[in-house]
């Protein structure tokens, strides 16, 4: 839960706009650019999957848990995935423990979309028995320590734990999951995976992976989810968010820049990733 | 059958592998991990700072609140998020432990927020959670009397033993799983925090508190050892 007490000072205020006029962010990053990303798999062993986000000092940690439920009526023969985002109060001094908010709402919910519109979980595979029993879903997401786009963290790491993920076993006779016994059966994950992107806006400048202080000047944000099936990249999700309007020029803009973003870091994140789960094994 | 070799091979009085650091989280004041083998907790402290509602102010003294949070992954069924009562009963358990070291006449009126989270549970979650905790107010720099340090001290079947695991805790042949949480000063070595599910004899008590103590001498040291800088991981 956040608390609108914490401000940030003018005169940060005025710098970053002040050398953003000269193209330049304080950080010495370029207009397009990802701070320093790390990510770790595997960081609660009772999770099916689990992993840990760093962009800059923005930590993010995101489990997935597995367990069984009835389907939806009209998807009798299709699995369920929930997401749910938290700002843990340890991760900041503008946050209290409190119920998710809409600030957390909104995060969660964009990550869903851009993981459940992507194609990136095979559905159908994650049926028991048609009508009766499916496979649910859930990846939980905390924020560990907030310094600005906890939006693209929280679906690199809701991405990352689900990639990791092994189911537990199912007892077909007790029609029960054993919690804590894992099998080998990975999820039925394709490749059309979903990379988010989010932009900041900052006097008409437009800037990606803004830190904490960019974050609270920018008055509006627009984020992109890309993915690429095939030759062509496929935007799955978007969503306007802040208090500000776009020009339909900004929007192609910023369209036309993800599809650049995707091809310097997408790879990049994705390569790491298999990377960890393949020395995990 | 007698309870007498330990699950995980461990010998009696012996404490799980460590792992201990300070200063992991970033905007945090003062912040902490602190593991016993599987069992890991984080701990931040933001303070002392303006208490809100200003009814909540101690005019005298500075108030510690607590949080407790269980993450819905670190469990082997997926927990509901959001506070209950087993978590509000810990938070508090920890409150009372911390409130009597930290010096709270130096700043009357104000809060220290000491939020700890569980990020994967195997037993004694909350004791990991208040040797974070005390951890990470003394990496603020917060004025202390002393340091406390927490353990579980288990009696499974006629055993003491130290640091239980859940599997211990499940225990439930011949005199079944008895767990002991204790927390102890450092140098005074007072108990601040003290429970008990479970059953034992009044005369075997005293068993318990020994192991205690010696468990919170070492404890002890590998905090003071992370908050000198150290990074203390053994499981390496």
């Amino acid at each position: 839960m956040k608390i609108n007490s914490v401000r940030i000072p003018n005169i940060n205020k005025r710098k970053i706009i002040e050398s953003l006029g000269k193209n330049k962010r304080l950080n010495n990053r370029g207009l397009l650019d990802y701070r320093d990303m790390n990510i770790e798999l595997g960081i609660s062993k009772n999770a099916e999957g689990s992993a840990r986000v760093k962009i800059g000092k923005t930590e993010i940690i995101a489990g997935v848990k597995l367990s069984t439920q009835e389907p939806y009526p009209d998807h009798e023969d299709e699995g369920t995935m929930s997401v749910f985002m938290e700002f843990s109060p340890l991760c900041g001094e503008r946050y209290e423990s409190g119920p998710p908010k809409i600030d957390s709402i909104e995060i969660a919910r964009i990550v869903d979309r851009g993981i459940r519109e992507s194609g990136f979980i095979d559905w159908k595979a994650l049926c028991i028995k048609k009508n009766e029993k499916v496979w649910s879903i859930m990846v939980d997401i905390y924020c560990i320590n907030d310094d600005g786009n906890i939006l693209d963290a929280s679906s690199m790491a809701a991405i990352a734990a689900l990639q990791s993920a092994y189911f537990p076993r199912y007892d077909e006779k007790e029609e029960k999951v054993k919690f804590g016994e894992f099998t080998k059966n990975k999820l039925p994950l394709t490749k059309n995976i979903p990379f988010q992107m989010t932009f900041y806006e900052i006097k008409e400048n437009l800037l990606l992976d803004a830190d904490r202080e960019e974050e609270d000047i920018s008055n509006g944000r627009f984020t992109i989810t890309l993915s690429q099936p095939k030759n062509e990249k496929i935007i799955n999700a978007l969503q306007k968010g802040g208090k500000s309007a776009f020009s339909s020029q900004e929007i192609n803009l910023m369209i036309e820049n993800s599809e650049k973003i995707y091809d310097t870091y997408f790879l990049k994140i994705d390569n790491q990733i298999k990377k960890l789960i393949k020395t995990k094994n | 059958m007698v309870y007498t070799k330990r699950t995980d091979g461990r010998k009696m009085d012996q404490l799980r592998p460590i792992k201990a650091e300070v200063g992991i989280i970033p905007n945090a004041d003062g912040s902490a991990l602190f593991a016993y083998g599987d069992t890991v907790a984080i701990a931040g402290v933001y303070g002392p700072k303006h208490l809100h509602p200003q009814h909540l102010q101690n005019p005298e003294k500075c108030t510690i609140r607590c949080n407790y949070n269980m993450l819905p992954f670190s469990v082997t069924e997926r927990a509901r998020p959001g506070p209950n009562r087993r978590s509000k009963e810990i938070a508090l358990i920890t409150e009372n432990a911390l409130s009597t070291v930290v010096d709270l006449d130096r700043f009357p009126g104000t809060v220290i927020d000491v939020e700890i989270v569980i990020l994967q549970a195997n037993a004694s979650t909350r004791c990991a959670g208040i040797n974070a905790a005390a951890m990470a107010l003394a990496h603020a720099g917060i004025v202390m009397k002393e340091l406390v340090s927490s353990v579980s001290i288990g009696k499974i079947d006629d055993k003491i033993v130290t640091d239980i695991t859940k599997e211990e805790e499940d225990h439930d042949l011949g005199g079944g799983a008895t767990d002991i949480p204790f927390t102890i000063c450092s140098n005074s070595k007072k108990i601040v925090h003290l429970q008990l599910d479970g059953k034992i004899p009044t005369k075997r008590f005293n068993e318990a508190i020994d192991a205690a103590i010696s468990a919170c001498e070492k404890i002890n040291q590998y905090q003071i050892r992370a908050l000198k800088g150290e990074k203390i991981d053994e499981n390496k």
